[in-house]
């Protein structure tokens, strides 16, 4: 009856919980949320533009400061695009190798995700298990290309180099031991009672709002949209290995989670799969035009010499033309766009991050909710700001 | 009368002292019990297993710089976190550690003040302490500072009324509201077996009270950045910490008194049996803070309204016709 | 002699602290003089040997009431009514003329009642001899059961207008 005033509060860009530099600006009647307007762009380093004056292989570095937590998918995407472009395919063993790389990545996103969101919560000591694992995957990727974070493994073509030996053993340690892990997360999380009643109803979404709003990933899925481009269309041979695409039925905070930790599990399993039938053959495409010629070549023949300095100082030409290659990045559809003008330099550079159209139906979440709840579905929506604002 | 005054000066010295070194070394228990839960070790580098830490901290929250924000209501915050250390300290008094000892012909109960109405007197003093929560918040006059402070003030007085029903299952089976004729009262049986709800509803009281996980809504750093306490630094922000730990000692210790059976145990000294009660207690809030994801704001007052306010009538209830049916 | 250094010094400070209450222009500021005062009279009524009556008073108006106001002038923000001057003459002639009879009629019930009451049934030595808790609770429960009932039924009702008041809808 009596008149209130909403108060306005700005949550973020220095918010221990907004995930990076996101601000929201929120206006509250109490504590709960009348309007929430997200304000981005203040990590906004134009990757995009930078990319155009770049030859098409340095631009791979630039895409692993995408999605920081997830460097090899975003090469992954990348190269693909490039690939596509150029009419070339990788050879098998080093399609397998991408796969199994992905996927470790995608479980080392998730486990970021799954840390960082119960500590949004309140549940701090899952954030401390999900890291432990999270570093080893990190120390294999340490192992593959000498670099956690920004691996820039994968080429145009196929990869830098082949896995290491001792590669395979610590891998299959890994995925032995995983699965049980996981259990750790969900005796401490899924059956809490305390969890359930923060996430169950919070920020849910229909199956066709998701669809409209144009999410992707598991916040999709979680919405009961049986969609990941794993299997809609795959890429990198996804569609020789077994594994189901999990979904969620009421599209809210409690759903993401399950689907993301099925997805662990799933991942997991591709892993097994990939090491156990493992191709063997060459990790990089016989095609001169994009590829270095090799070492001991290039020391005793002139002609590759002068053909290893061209790809190294002047990168290759693209033929002209346009693409779109998406893969199904941990955090959802992750695309990117090249336009060729023929020359050796993107000349547009455009990414479809998953993180930025994911981010955009926030405000019709949170509408309604407290402001606890904001904090839960920040989390739940699994955004890295470095993929929001490029 | 001199000597009667002087037995009580030194009780509140060595109490306070021995409290405010308690709380120090909380602080590094928590830390590493924590630690050991969470895959990591915790502070081990100042000192041998890191015994110094509760020390170096100190000396770095002493010499950092005071912060006074601009447009915050000066003496007011100033005032608040004082006002909370002050509250937490205080409710020890009526706390019995120990049997009365005779010391040089003189009789001394090893409880600061055996007041008649001494739990009433705890119930009045920590629902002072909300004060410093809410003057703080205020004052800082920043909106996290402020949304923390009215949290943590509705969160407070829902919360001390179910703890303060619970209670009175105990109080009825004593018939007093002395914290040393309590004790006393559980001699042979600890009152944990005649009131499981009641403990069961005030344990739960208890850790909402003291602000901790699930329950840490007043300065939960997820959303609220640090609550009321986000606009404080250097000593007063020392301060609060303090405060919140002796208010976890304090509310251990009265779990034991009405519960555990205080001082008593067998073999042991009264006062090592005192400490070894406590301490499980502690680790208990510890070990609940590694475990538990956090209540929203919503739900915790439901929670207290709707499901700890009702069982601890229920209680009491119980308790009475109980009590009247087996005379 | 303690007891009685310890009552002025009680009675000077809840003085003026009571002043100060109303002297404050900042409401914030008078809130905290008036938990101030009602503390200091809870001393008070601990040098009267009452501590059940004291450690009542500190709960109930300290830490529940005097919450509750503070927390609704913090919500309200009442910066315009600090600078508010009363202008009308006819307001503060009218003001100091009622509280100087008000000041009267304490003046007369003192002499005249107060000074010169007998003891009660309860005085502070039998009280202490039975427990202090006990003689309240004996008392509330027996001779005076329904002024305390009607007191509970008057809560329930304001309970309920509150949450009628407060409500969107019901």
């Amino acid at each position: 009856m009596a008149k209130t005033d909403t108060m306005i509060i700005n949550m973020g860009p220095q918010h221990p919980s907004t995930h990076g530099v996101l601000r929201v600006i929120l206006e509250l009647d109490g504590e709960v949320v009348v309007k929430a307007t997200p304000d981005i762009g203040f990590l906004h380093r134009g990757l995009e533009k930078l990319a155009e004056s770049k030859t098409y292989h340095q631009c791979i570095t630039l895409t692993d400061r995408l999605d920081y937590v997830a460097g090899m998918t975003n090469n992954l995407a990348y190269v693909l695009a490039v690939e596509k472009l150029i009419g070339i395919e990788a050879p098998p063993r080093a399609q397998a190798i991408r796969v199994l790389l992905s996927e470790l990545q995608r479980i080392a996103s998730h486990l970021f995700w799954l840390g960082t969101h119960a500590h949004d919560i309140g549940a701090m000591t899952p954030l401390f298990y999900a890291l432990r694992e999270r570093d080893e995957i990190l120390f294999m990727f340490e192992m593959v290309c000498g670099s956690r974070l920004t691996p820039s493994y994968f080429r145009v073509g196929g990869l830098a180099q082949d896995l290491p030996e001792e590669f395979e053993a610590k891998c299959r340690e890994f995925i032995r031991t995983f699965p049980s892990h996981v259990d750790e997360y969900e005796t401490l999380l899924t059956r809490n009672k305390i969890w359930m009643r923060r996430t169950q109803g919070v920020g849910a979404i229909s199956g066709e709002e998701a669809i409209n709003w144009g999410l992707s990933g598991p916040i999709l899925r979680a919405s009961n949209v049986n969609w990941d481009l794993r299997k809609a269309m795959p890429y990198c041979g996804y569609e020789s290995y077994d594994f189901i695409v999990p979904t969620g039925k009421n599209g809210d905070v409690y759903d993401r989670y399950l689907v993301r930790l099925v997805e662990m599990r799933q991942s997991n399993e591709i892993i097994r799969q990939v090491l156990d039938r493992m191709p063997g053959g060459k990790v990089l495409v016989d095609d001169p035009r994009v590829v270095y010629p090799p070492k001991a070549k290039v020391q005793e023949s002139i002609e590759a010499m002068i053909h290893h300095f061209h790809i190294a100082s002047e990168g290759f030409p693209v033929p002209r033309g346009e693409v779109y290659a998406s893969i199904e990045s941990p955090k959802g559809e992750l695309g990117f766009y090249l336009l060729s003008d023929g020359s050796n330099k993107p000349f547009r550079f455009r990414v479809r991050p998953p993180s930025f159209i994911n981010l955009s139906a926030l405000s019709t979440m949170v509408e309604g909710r407290l402001i606890a709840d904001v904090v839960a579905i920040i989390g739940s929506i699994d955004i890295v700001l470095a993929e929001v604002d490029r | 009368m001199l000597a009667f005054v002087l037995i009580a000066i030194v009780k509140v010295l060595v109490v306070f002292t021995a409290m405010l070194l308690i709380v120090a070394y909380m602080t590094l228990m928590e830390r590493k019990v924590l630690g050991h839960m969470q895959v990591r070790f915790g502070p081990n580098r100042t000192g041998p297993f890191g015994l110094l830490q509760p020390i170096a901290d100190g000396i770095k929250l002493f010499f950092k710089e005071d912060i006074i924000v601009p447009h915050a209501n000066r003496l007011i915050y100033i005032l608040a976190p004082s006002v909370m250390v002050i509250t937490a300290l205080v409710s020890f008094a009526v706390i019995p550690f120990g049997d009365s000892v005779t010391i040089l012909g003189h009789k001394v109960d090893m409880v600061v003040a055996d007041v008649n109405v001494g739990l009433l007197y705890l119930m009045a003093i920590s629902s002072l302490g909300v004060y410093g929560l809410v003057m703080g918040g205020w004052a800082s006059n920043n909106k996290y500072s402020l949304l923390g402070a009215i949290r943590s003030s509705a969160q407070m007085i829902s919360y001390e009324l179910s703890l303060g029903l619970s209670i009175i299952g105990v109080l009825m089976i004593t018939g007093s509201l002395s914290t040393v004729k309590i004790v006393g009262a559980q001699s042979q049986v600890w009152f944990v077996v005649y009131q499981p709800l009641g403990f069961l509803i005030f344990l739960i009281s208890a850790v909402a009270e003291c602000s901790r996980t699930p329950f840490d809504l007043t300065e939960c750093e997820n959303e609220l950045v640090a609550g009321y306490q986000t606009e404080y630094s250097s000593m007063k922000f020392a301060l609060y910490y303090l405060a919140e730990y002796a208010h976890i000692l304090v509310i251990s210790s009265l779990a034991v008194t009405l519960f555990f059976g205080g001082w008593q145990g067998p073999f042991l000294p009264p006062l090592v049996w005192f400490l070894i009660k406590v301490f499980i207690f502690i680790f208990f809030f510890i070990w609940i803070r590694a475990t538990f994801p956090r209540f929203r704001y919503d739900q915790l007052m439901k929670f207290g309204w709707k499901v700890l306010f009702p069982l601890s009538l229920l209680n009491i209830m119980i308790t009475g016709i109980v009590m009247s049916v087996i005379g | 002699m303690f007891e009685t250094f310890l009552f002025v010094l009680l009675a000077v400070v809840t003085t003026i602290a009571a002043i100060l209450v109303i002297v404050q222009r900042n409401p914030v500021a008078s809130a905290i003089y008036l938990i101030i005062t009602l503390f200091c009279l809870a001393g008070i009524y601990l040098l009267l040997s009452a501590p059940f009556i004291a450690v009542i008073q500190v709960l109930v108006y300290a830490g529940a009431i005097m919450v509750l106001f503070l927390f609704v002038i913090m919500l309200l923000n009442l910066e315009k009514e600090k600078k508010l001057i009363y202008r009308n003459r006819l307001q503060k002639v009218l003001g100091v003329f009622l509280g100087g009879v008000l000041l009267a009629q304490i003046g007369m019930i003192f002499s005249s009642v107060l000074l010169e009451g007998s003891k009660g049934k309860f005085p502070a030595e039998k009280v202490a001899a039975l427990g202090n808790t006990e003689v309240v609770a004996r008392l509330l429960f027996t001779d005076f059961l329904l002024p305390f009932e009607i007191v509970s039924v008057l809560l329930l009702v304001a309970i309920v207008g509150a949450i009628v008041l407060a409500k969107k809808q019901i």
